[in-house]
């Protein structure tokens, strides 16, 4: 028998094929926090077909931009959107990597000028992806960092 | 129009770009050595912004801008380190830009001058931002090689000593790959080119001993051994004593010896008087580099 794992949504957006137990660090890259006031439901390691275990999360009554949904990629590269509007889904498409990023990563480089707390500063990534994956390299000081999630602020 | 706004990285430069730089140092040679006047910098004022200890790069760009007949306003580490208490680097740069036509800094966090040209309204010069870049040294490295050897394509170099560390040698690899030149790296293996580096990089590049090659090459660019690498006062004499240049080395080859400088004891002090020898004369060509890079951002 088929089961829900969590209730469908009326109008907002669903984040599909996130890479199992990856879910809160989108949370985090679309500035989702305890104290944010969007109704969030999130499933975690759920059975997939495609990908053998994955995430989901629905955010409801909010439709995120494009441009912000596409941060997700730099953790979760295959991870789909559906907006939906009135239990139906308006528009559906995969995340792209953006080619620049502000202010989601910290460089990993403790000499790098954005991480210099009293300067007003936001950190900056140019985001590549090659065949080993997606790799960001900080604006300021030229450090790349391949293991993104770790880094996300 | 100007090739740039700002002098941040070497990266920011194309093979056109460098080479329109070391054409336009060219015209300025005898200027640089005070034969011809020329005052096309007058009225204007450039800050030298040093927030670490220069005195080479800042008495090199207080020359090239004196002899085009411009003035220099000059912030001392000292004064820099006690602004750095009470000022952000942001403000800092915000009000002296207000007071000149151009900022040289050096700073000792990486990518302090990208930040500062952010807060900047004036062109900004990156004069060393830590480990990072040194774009000034670079294209006064390649002037060197492209005067002294009489071109860029098609030269054979030789890097040797502290491959992993110096900045120097990093961006004039990056800047070397950019032209048809064969890369040999000399150093120890604590010491070598990080592998992230050279994965980049797509030149000629290899690893060698400086005996396998010596009879080759067209340039030997030695760079410093920092005591503060090794763990052990033993393992750094080793090393160090190791990759030491003597007139005996160079004596009867053709190459041509660059470095940096300062040395400290990589070049024997023997090799000053051999044909050979190009790093006081590298320092010489510093100034007109520079006064080809202040033109270009201040006119």
């Amino acid at each position: 028998m088929k089961q829900l794992v969590i209730s469908k949504i009326k109008d907002g957006t669903v984040i599909d094929h996130i890479n199992a137990g990856k879910a809160p660090l989108v949370l985090r890259i679309l500035g989702i926090k305890e104290d944010s006031k969007e109704n969030v439901s999130m499933a975690m390691n759920v059975p997939s077909k495609k990908m053998g275990r994955k995430d989901i999360v629905k955010v409801e009554g909010k439709f995120i931009s494009e441009e912000e949904l596409n941060k997700i990629a730099l953790i979760s590269p295959n991870a789909t959107i559906n907006l939906i509007k009135d239990y139906e889904i308006k528009k559906k498409f995969k995340v792209k990597p953006p080619e620049f990023i502000e202010g989601i990563l910290i460089c990993p480089n403790r000499m790098c000028i954005s991480n210099d707390k009293r300067e007003p500063i936001t950190s900056k990534f140019y985001i590549k992806v090659d065949e080993n994956g997606v790799v960001a390299k900080c604006y300021y000081c030229g450090r790349k960092i391949r293991d993104i999630a770790s880094y996300i602020k | 129009m100007p090739k740039f706004r700002h002098l941040i990285s070497i990266d920011d430069l194309n093979r056109e770009d460098i080479l329109y730089i070391l054409d336009k140092a060219e015209e300025f040679e005898e200027v640089a050595r005070g034969r011809v006047k020329l005052k096309i910098l007058e009225g204007k004022i450039l800050a030298n912004l040093f927030f670490e200890p220069s005195t080479r790069t800042r008495m090199s760009f207080e020359v090239a801008m004196k002899r085009l007949g411009g003035d220099v306003i000059n912030l001392t580490a000292q004064e820099a380190s006690s602004i750095a208490k009470g000022e952000t680097l942001a403000d800092t740069i915000r009000v002296v830009s207000k007071y000149c036509d151009a900022i040289v800094i050096r700073h000792p966090l990486e990518g302090a001058a990208r930040f500062a040209a952010e807060n900047s309204d004036v062109p900004v010069i990156n004069a060393g931002d830590g480990a990072g870049q040194h774009p000034t040294q670079t294209l006064l490295d390649l002037y060197t090689i492209k005067k002294e050897c009489g071109k860029l394509d098609g030269i054979s170099i030789a890097l040797m000593g502290d491959l992993k560390y110096s900045r120097t040698v990093h961006s004039l690899i990056k800047a070397l790959t950019l032209f048809k030149t064969k890369i040999y790296l000399i150093s120890p293996e604590t010491l070598m080119l990080p592998d992230d580096f050279l994965e980049e990089l797509n030149g000629n590049i290899e690893k060698v001993d400086l005996d396998d090659v010596i009879d080759e090459i067209d340039v030997l660019y030695v760079t410093r051994i920092q005591r503060e690498r090794f763990p052990d006062e033993e393992e750094y004499r080793r090393v160090a004593g190791s990759y030491r240049i003597t007139a005996d080395i160079v004596n009867g080859r053709d190459f041509i010896v660059m470095h940096p400088l300062p040395r400290v004891d990589e070049i024997d002090v023997s090799v000053d008087k051999t044909k050979n020898a190009r790093y006081f004369q590298q320092a010489f060509y510093g100034v007109p580099v520079r006064m080809a890079i202040l033109t270009e951002v201040m006119l």
